[in-house]
């Protein structure tokens, strides 16, 4: 009897994980993920505390949710890590993304990247005859649609954080 | 100071100025060591400098940093204690990269110092340098660059804290040499606090008590228990027999957890897995309850994972909450050291007054005594050559009443002395389970020895195997430690060889062991005693002279060729398919089957 192979379940997932900002920590989170063939959509770290000496890692990964419970257990495991916090399953949070456009063009190109720059509340940061700089911030998607808009107006580089995320309400990590 | 070193204590204030060397010297004797096992070089000859006036810790000289941390090992399996390891940098520290990770797999306690070289050089690609901590970061618990040796102190304490809590591993400090020579403050182990480091050891009573009703109401239970017993320390495994024996229930162990319950009870069921027991296999396929107890479901006891244990629910304790889940999802997790979840589990079960079903308890039981009938370990003896099965059969008749630890290499011979050597108590079997490193058996003796000077150590192994850190005689000879080198000599890498029968066509493709030494020569030229036997009649005679000399032995047991190690689950397949013999291997292994190693 052939049993139909069940099709995984593959779902994206936030995560934040607060370690000491100690040298060769955000190796060993990456490590971690290399090592053990986890995803990384995207990973933004800095550190947000500076006398307490810790800083925040914000990893978009996706997996299937064994994969996911893994991942959560094993960034647990990692010494230097305070706490994991997963956005997408408990609680609900915040999602922001930054990212630099480079358009280059003349004549209606130009205005038009201008006009949607505008639909898209994107600051030109950097300006020649020739080229703008965008600054757009949004959801990670909001970001990915403005770049596909930019594609055939001369889109020349881009450059995003990756995403930064928080929880609502007054409750820290 | 006094002459030792050892009569200043200081709080932080008064903290007593020591050299970076002087520190670990400290450090180690403080943190309670004794032995140390290394191997010096340039980037750590401070710390060799300052070991040189140092009392009370014993120095052992290797012939390879990967044997020195296989020693390690060793002593921390059969002590309990963390091993240290002292080696210098660059090809000192990647050396030691095999230990590493052969602790790192089987959860064993080390601390391993390298030297490093100055700061002012590193990342110049200075002579001797290597990026230890990178290199190193994915075979340990955690490691350590110092580059001040104000955080020397405290981070040498943390290391054997983050080696021997939680669950055990191996861990690295790095130490430039500048550091080695600066001068800082001292600090004792206790005022060490670490500000993320709290593994989490006590169960929640919930899942206990979700746990025993589970095992009360259990048809056919069983116990399926690992390394996690042996290393949550003697106390486990003493709660671990009482809860066997209220319940009645049977019990299997993995490969790490022999030992844990004497092999002796007939509550017992054999080694699990692969080429454990056909009771074992069959028992954890038809099981109703699997009781799992520091064991991590590796694919070696699993077998084919989308038919494993099918109709059971199952209990996991374990102490790394990263295991839960992981291969097989669990119906009730416990993560807690095991000692205190035993404890736990034995009180509810005492204080609920908790019966077993023993109607259903009587017929799984007689369901087993089936199964024990097929007598799977048997083997068909020789009167002319020597069978394996036999002469560790005899290796362990020989050795009863006698206070005996054992070693092994990686192949047949491992898995012969896993199934025939019967172990009752914990901390007595060595051997290398998840990484499945060829050349831990000897070094690994050696540090056996060392933590066990008058006991008889006996590393069982296999000649391909022993080959790779045959150097290790060396040392066994310089501290006259008497361990004795069984080999289970088949001229092949026997479990290399038959995956070829098996599986490659009978295509032994570089499994010979080609130009090998005279064994009983090279005992010699090492200084120690070799001993050859070739035919049964004179098997026990040799063994019993390999037993009562004083001094380290090579034993080249000449064995039959082409035995194969059985029972085996072949690749792919589930627990109620093993094969017994050589007459069932005709059994079709799958193309899937074949990619599993």
């Amino acid at each position: 009897m052939a049993v139909a192979a069940k099709t995984p379940r593959i779902e994206r997932h936030t995560i934040a994980v607060l370690v000491d900002n100690e040298a060769g920590v955000l190796a060993r989170v990456i490590g971690l993920f290399s090592g053990r063939g986890y995803n990384i959509e995207s990973l933004t770290v800095a550190e947000v505390d500076h006398a307490a000496h810790t800083s925040r890692v914000t990893i978009v990964t996706s997996g299937t949710p064994e994969v996911i419970e893994q991942i959560e257990a094993q960034l647990r495991r990692l010494v230097p890590v305070h706490r994991v916090v997963n956005w997408t399953t408990s609680t609900p949070g915040i999602e922001r993304e930054m990212a630099l456009v480079k358009v280059s063009g003349s004549g209606d190109r130009r205005v038009e990247a201008m006009r949607i720059g505008e639909i898209f509340r994107a600051h030109v940061v950097d300006t020649t005859h020739t080229s703008f700089v965008f600054e757009i911030t949004g959801a990670p998607f909001k970001i990915d649609q403005f770049i596909d808009l930019m594609r055939p107006l001369g889109l020349v580089d881009v450059s995003r954080t990756g995403v930064a995320a928080i929880s609502r309400g007054p409750e820290a990590m | 100071m006094d002459k030792d070193g050892n009569a200043l204590t200081g709080s932080r204030e008064g903290a007593i100025e020591l050299s970076g060397a002087e520190m670990v010297i400290r450090a180690l004797k403080d943190q309670g060591v004794r032995h140390i096992f290394g191997y010096p070089g340039g980037a750590v000859l401070p710390i060799y400098d300052a070991l040189f006036a140092a009392e009370g810790i014993t120095h052992v000289l290797c012939r390879h940093e990967q044997g020195a941390t296989h020693a390690a090992e060793g002593y921390a399996r059969s002590t309990g204690k963390p091993g240290v390891v002292l080696v210098t940098s660059g090809p000192g520290a990647t050396n030691a990269v095999t230990g590493l990770t052969d602790a790192l797999m089987d959860s064993i306690p080390i601390v391993v110092l390298t030297g490093q070289v100055a700061t002012h050089l590193i990342g110049t690609d200075a002579f001797q340098e290597c990026d230890t901590v990178g290199i190193t970061r994915a075979c340990t618990k955690h490691n350590w660059l110092v580059k001040d040796v104000n955080d020397l102190a405290r981070v040498l304490h943390e290391a054997f804290q983050i080696a021997t809590t939680g669950r055990p591993g191996p861990v690295v400090v790095d130490i430039p040499k500048d550091v080695q020579f600066k001068k800082g403050p001292y600090i004792m182990p206790d005022s060490v606090r670490h500000r993320t480091y709290k593994p989490r050891t006590d169960p929640e009573l919930g899942a206990v008590v979700r746990a025993i009703e589970l095992m009360a109401a259990a048809k056919k239970p069983l116990f399926y228990t690992g390394g996690g017993i042996i290393n949550s320390g003697p106390e486990a495994s003493k709660l671990l027999r009482e809860l066997v024996k209220l319940t009645g229930f049977p019990i299997t162990s993995t490969l790490m957890g022999l030992g844990a319950y004497p092999a002796s009870d007939p509550q017992w069921l054999g080694l699990v897995g692969m080429h454990g027991t056909y009771e074992s296999n069959h028992a954890m396929h038809d099981c109703d309850l699997m009781i799992c107890l520091g064991a991590r479901f590796d694919d070696r006891v699993t077998g084919k994972i989308d038919l494993f244990s099918p109709k059971s629910k199952k209990i996991h304790l374990d102490i790394d909450a990263a295991q839960i889940n992981k291969n097989v999802r669990v119906d009730v997790p416990i993560v807690a050291d095991a000692t205190k979840a035993l404890k736990e589990m034995v009180h509810f079960w005492k204080t609920q007054r908790r019966k077993v079903d023993a109607a259903a308890l009587k017929d799984w039981w007689k369901q087993i005594d089936a199964w024990r009938e097929k007598k799977s370990l048997d083997f068909r003896n020789s009167g002319t050559i020597i069978k394996p099965q036999h002469a560790v059969d005899r290796l362990y008749a020989l050795t009863r009443g006698r206070d005996v630890y054992i070693t092994t290499e990686v192949g047949q011979h491992q898995m012969w002395a896993a199934q025939r050597f019967k172990f009752e108590e914990p901390n007595r079997w060595m051997t290398s389970g998840g990484l499945g490193t060829m050349g831990y058996g000897l070094p690994a003796a050696v540090g056996v020895q060392m933590a066990h000077p008058d006991s008889l150590v006996i590393d069982i192994a296999g000649e391909a195997s022993v080959q790779m850190t045959m150097q290790e005689m060396s040392t066994a000879v310089q501290y006259d430690l008497p361990i004795k080198i069984f080999i289970l000599n088949n001229e092949y890498m026997g479990m290399v060889r038959q995956w070829q029968q098996l599986l490659h066509g009978g295509r032994y493709s570089h499994s010979y062991s080609e130009a090998l030494p005279d064994f009983v020569k090279l005992a010699e030229a090492f200084g120690c005693v070799g001993l050859r036997a070739s035919k049964p009649d004179e098997l026990d005679a040799k063994i019993l002279e390999m037993i009562d000399v004083r001094r380290p032995v090579l034993f080249d047991c000449r064995v039959d060729q082409k035995e194969n190690c059985y029972p085996m689950i072949p690749s792919g397949a589930a627990h109620n398919e093993m094969i017994l013999s050589d007459a069932e291997d005709s059994a079709e292994v799958s193309d899937e089957g074949k990619m599993l190693v």
